[in-house]
């Protein structure tokens, strides 16, 4: 302290020899290391709000931490459990067992297929219901917000066969439809269209009515309105239906591939159930979930690129 | 050049939940000729936006109807101007550009595209749009903010990007809802004598709203007051405070004329009056 006074001060410095100057103390404090537990706590802390920030809203912070913690005491559990005997392997084999069987599957196969093959084949079936819903429910839902014809004709419709279970159908769809692939992609299909479609809709009725009376004003025909205004207004909740969608498709998976499959990771982990292969289940749930997720993944990520400005 | 007219137009909105109607304008007979400035004070709720909504052709009147020279603007007359207007179709149009109270730009557009958007909607090719809208963004002060995202701006300065975003797309009339009360008193003295440069130049018609005296004086050919409920003109003055800042260039000289101060003494206690009397109710 006494040397950094001299240094500041030109006054007691022409009594110090200049040379004499001892190298000045570093100004900053010497921290304790954090302890263990302070590190720890910083790591599930919120984290520094990020600059522009609003104050109060709510949930704010990370919270990666914490689920990797929830992910990781989950899987910890599994095998605890397995491992002290607690549970049967025939109602939950050990993470081991999984792991093995995931391989087992991948290379030799389960049920006169791979692990590829099941896969290939259920994506085939969801992506390619989530590509026809795309192209139709999106075009439709719009043509209900800006129609009221088409809101008429398609309302009653869709408003009757959204809250039914897709098994309840099922059986009306084979027996219109066969048992081959299509019946299994339209079922999957329908599970998907109405969310949707329904997502789109909303999606127009949340345009601000200032901005098409902006567009009017600047010599706007009510298509150049639609095009330019409502359809763009509306992307945000069109990306959110297709999130909800899709997740409807894989919930309706496992239906589509009860009946008639040769292959699908719902035909496979119903047909593992039926022999009591209790670790092919587990594994079959895991990469369904696994998939579903990554695709979400996927779309959140579109969404941070086309829709920059939500949630301004 | 053509005149907008008010026809004896009345605007009644429902009640909610059955409440009582609000005549939020009652019987209006008014016009705005090729141009002048025409600036509405107010009291809050008399009806001055709905005013302007009328003649942007955003609402119908539940009464009367509008004109813009011979063609009809909203409202459904039987003949106008020996015209049968019948079968017209009326509503907003190119030719009546608005700035709005909330602004309403575009989040998914830049600042120069929103300011383009109108000639765009035209089919006007790239670079001559690119190059007007450039230019009144420039008059509004934003020449370095073309890129920027306009969720991004402050809210003074998406008010601008509303501005010249009317500007840009050149209409015969420019309705404004308080296009400046969101600025700061700087760029408010500096975006007012634009907004005066601008109808000098042009001589478009204006109909200005503003809560603010000084601003209205300052800024109007014809001053109009308005009364709530039911929403009517009260009182009407004739102005010539803008032609003789347009002569001198000097705000401030203009602002402190004892014929200003006085006018403003009196729209004050017009208003004032008008707010106790509302109060009551
Ligand atoms: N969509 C609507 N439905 C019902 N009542 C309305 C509607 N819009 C306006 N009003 C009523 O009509 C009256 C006039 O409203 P208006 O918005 O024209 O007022 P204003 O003069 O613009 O007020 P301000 O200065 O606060 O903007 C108010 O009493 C308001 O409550
Ligand atoms: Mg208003």
């Amino acid at each position: 302290m006494l040397a950094q006074k001299t240094l500041d001060n030109p006054e007691l410095m022409t009594d110090a020899e200049p040379a004499e100057v001892p190298p000045s103390p570093s100004r900053q404090e010497v921290r304790p290391a954090p302890t263990l537990l302070q590190r720890a706590a910083r790591l599930f802390a919120a984290g520094p709000a990020k600059p522009g920030d609003a104050f109060g809203a709510p949930g704010q912070g990370r919270s990666l931490a914490i689920s990797i913690v929830t992910a990781l005491s989950l899987i910890g559990l599994w095998f605890l459990s397995t491992t002290a005997g607690w549970v049967e392997p025939l109602f939950l084999p050990s993470p081991t067992a999984v792991i093995a069987r995931f391989w087992e599957v991948l290379t030799e196969g389960f049920a006169n297929a791979t692990l590829i093959e099941h896969t290939g084949w259920s994506m085939l079936r969801v992506f390619g219901a989530f590509a026809l819903a795309l192209v139709t429910a999106v075009p439709i839902g719009i043509f209900m917000g800006v129609n009221r014809i088409a809101r008429g004709l398609f309302d009653p419709i869709i408003e009757f066969y959204r809250p039914l279970p897709p098994l309840a159908y099922l059986p009306l769809v084979i027996i219109w439809l066969g048992i081959g692939e299509t019946s299994k992609i339209v079922l999957i299909y329908m599970a998907i269209f109405a969310p949707m479609a329904l997502s789109a809709r909303a999606g127009v009725k949340s345009v601000a009515i200032e901005q098409i009376h902006a567009a009017y004003s600047m010599g706007a025909s009510r298509w150049q309105v639609v095009r330019h205004i409502i359809l763009k207004s509306a992307l945000p909740e069109i990306l959110t239906g297709m999130r909800i969608g899709i997740g409807f498709g894989w919930t309706t998976l496992v239906a589509a591939e009860m009946v008639a499959a040769q292959a699908g990771l719902g035909f496979m982990v119903l047909n593992a159930a039926e022999f009591l292969v209790t670790d092919v289940v587990i594994m079959g749930i895991i990469v369904i979930g696994i998939i579903a997720y990554l695709f979400d993944l996927l779309m959140r990520f579109a969404e941070r690129k086309l829709v920059p400005w939500k949630g301004h | 050049m053509s005149r907008l007219q008010i026809h004896d137009v009345s605007v009644v909105y429902p009640g909610l939940n059955n409440g009582e109607e609000v005549h939020a304008l009652s019987h209006i007979n008014f016009a705005i000729e090729p141009g002048e400035f025409v600036v509405a004070l107010g009291a809050s709720g008399c009806g001055k936006t709905t005013l302007l909504s009328l003649m942007a052709g955003f609402i119908s009147p539940s009464d009367g109807y509008l004109t813009l020279g011979d063609n009809p603007v909203s409202g459904l007359p039987r003949v106008a101007c020996g015209v049968d207007l019948h079968d017209q179709i009326a509503g907003p149009g190119k030719e009546r550009g608005v700035v709005f109270q909330k602004h309403a730009l575009l989040p998914w557009l830049n600042v120069i595209e929103n300011t383009e958007f109108g000639l765009k909607l035209q089919g006007i090719p790239r670079s001559e749009r690119r190059e007007r809208a450039a230019s009144f963004l420039k008059l509004v002060g934003l020449e370095d903010f073309h890129q920027h995202p306009v969720y991004q701006l402050s809210g003074g300065m998406q008010q601008r990007v509303g501005i010249a975003r009317a500007l840009t797309n050149d209409p015969e009339m420019l309705l404004l809802d308080e296009p400046l009360g969101a600025l700061d008193a700087l760029t408010r003295e500096v975006l007012q004598e634009l907004l005066l440069d601008v109808w000098k130049q042009t001589r478009k018609m204006m109909f200005f709203i503003t809560h603010s005296v000084e601003e209205a004086l300052f800024m109007a050919s014809r001053l109009i007051i308005m009364s709530p409920r039911p929403g009517r003109i009260t009182h009407e003055f004739k102005l010539d405070f803008n032609e003789r800042f347009l002569e001198c260039r000097d705000a401030r000289k203009v602002k402190s004329l004892p014929e200003f101060i006085e006018m403003r003494e009196k729209v004050l206690s017009i208003i004032h009056g008008d707010e106790q009397s509302g109060g009551m109710h």
